[in-house]
């Protein structure tokens, strides 16, 4: 029913894991805001959206530690699964840091606990459930990123948020591919 | 994630007429559904509160009065109440029916309002 990820695809992803976004990357990027974009109303507005990004980071890191301690993961499954945790932690401290950088404070992390209750972690009975889960979630945050791209006052900030989205795409890529689902027929499916 | 008997209800009352809010086609909740999974889910679930607010019972609810969620003081001090008309504004464009607000995404097409709308009334 379930097709483990392949090793071949493994070292794919584990060699894509080198170009996720360092938070000096994102950090350097919001420093080339342009003047006009500095305004302190605009700064907080894109701080505002970033937090709300961030939000979605430490859900997501979450989800994944609620999947990997599960015991329900095989282990091509589960590598993959922290593979992707450790991108979510990367998105994380970039969007902490930027988020300091424009004056904001960053949305604290929840307890596990309270992740597990608001995603039902009490429902996931095998493999399949986590990577339906993950898969609903990398879907959501792909849409979520490049739906508030036109909301960025800077314009480094909206092109941060389309490579999360990404990153984010490239995730449930993965993730439909190993829960046999066909891919998208239509083009221009994400974000519509 | 929504509750799977929520879900089964909504997509049999699929063909359920409902009256778009400045229109006179009938909006889709199955749809709605689909849509609500694929861009609202990042952040809601209709039973809980995640990054995001929870949605049962959002027709009839004052903005910002959802026990247990820390909306940004733009929310608290709203006077909004969420109807078929405010929440089709407040979709359209977030920060002109709540200057402040910190959701900043919006759905532009008037057809996916409708159908996201006509899935959050059996939301109650």
């Amino acid at each position: 029913m379930l097709n483990p990820v392949n090793p071949g695809r493994r070292r794919l992803l584990s060699a894509s894991g080198t170009a996720t976004l360092s938070a000096a990357a994102v950090t350097l990027l919001a420093g080339c805001a342009s003047a006009a974009a500095k305004t302190g109303d605009m700064m907080s507005k894109d701080a505002d959206i970033l937090n709300v990004a961030l939000g979605l980071e430490h859900e997501a890191i979450n989800a994944y530690q609620l999947g990997a301690q599960s015991g329900l993961l095989l282990k091509p499954v589960l590598d993959v699964a922290v593979l992707f945790q450790s991108h979510h932690k990367s998105h994380r401290d970039a969007l902490i840091a930027t988020i300091e950088k424009l004056g904001g404070r960053p949305v604290a992390e929840k307890s596990l606990g309270e992740y597990a209750k608001a995603l039902r972690a009490e429902t996931l009975k095998n493999q399949a459930d986590v990577l339906n889960l993950a898969a609903r979630l990398e879907l959501g945050a792909t849409n979520a990123y490049l739906g508030v791209i036109p909301a960025f006052k800077d314009v480094n900030l909206a092109k941060v948020a389309a490579r999360l989205a990404a990153d984010e795409t490239m995730h449930w890529t993965t993730l439909a591919g190993a829960l046999g689902r066909p891919l998208p027929s239509a083009a221009l499916t994400f974000g519509a | 994630m929504s509750d799977p008997g929520f879900i089964v209800v909504v997509v049999a009352a699929g063909a359920a007429a409902c009256t778009l809010p400045g229109g006179t086609a009938a909006a889709d909740p199955a749809r709605g559904e689909a849509l609500y999974e694929s861009r609202c889910g990042a952040c809601h679930s209709i039973d809980s509160n995640r990054v995001g607010p929870r949605h049962r019972g959002l027709i009839g609810r004052r903005a910002g009065s959802v026990a247990g969620y820390d909306y940004s003081a733009a929310f608290r001090d709203s006077r909004v109440v969420w109807d078929e008309q405010t929440l089709d504004r407040w979709l359209a464009d977030p920060e002109a029916l709540i200057p402040g607000q910190r959701m900043n995404y919006s759905v532009s097409d008037p057809r996916d309002r409708a159908d996201l709308i006509a899935f959050l009334r059996f939301a109650r």
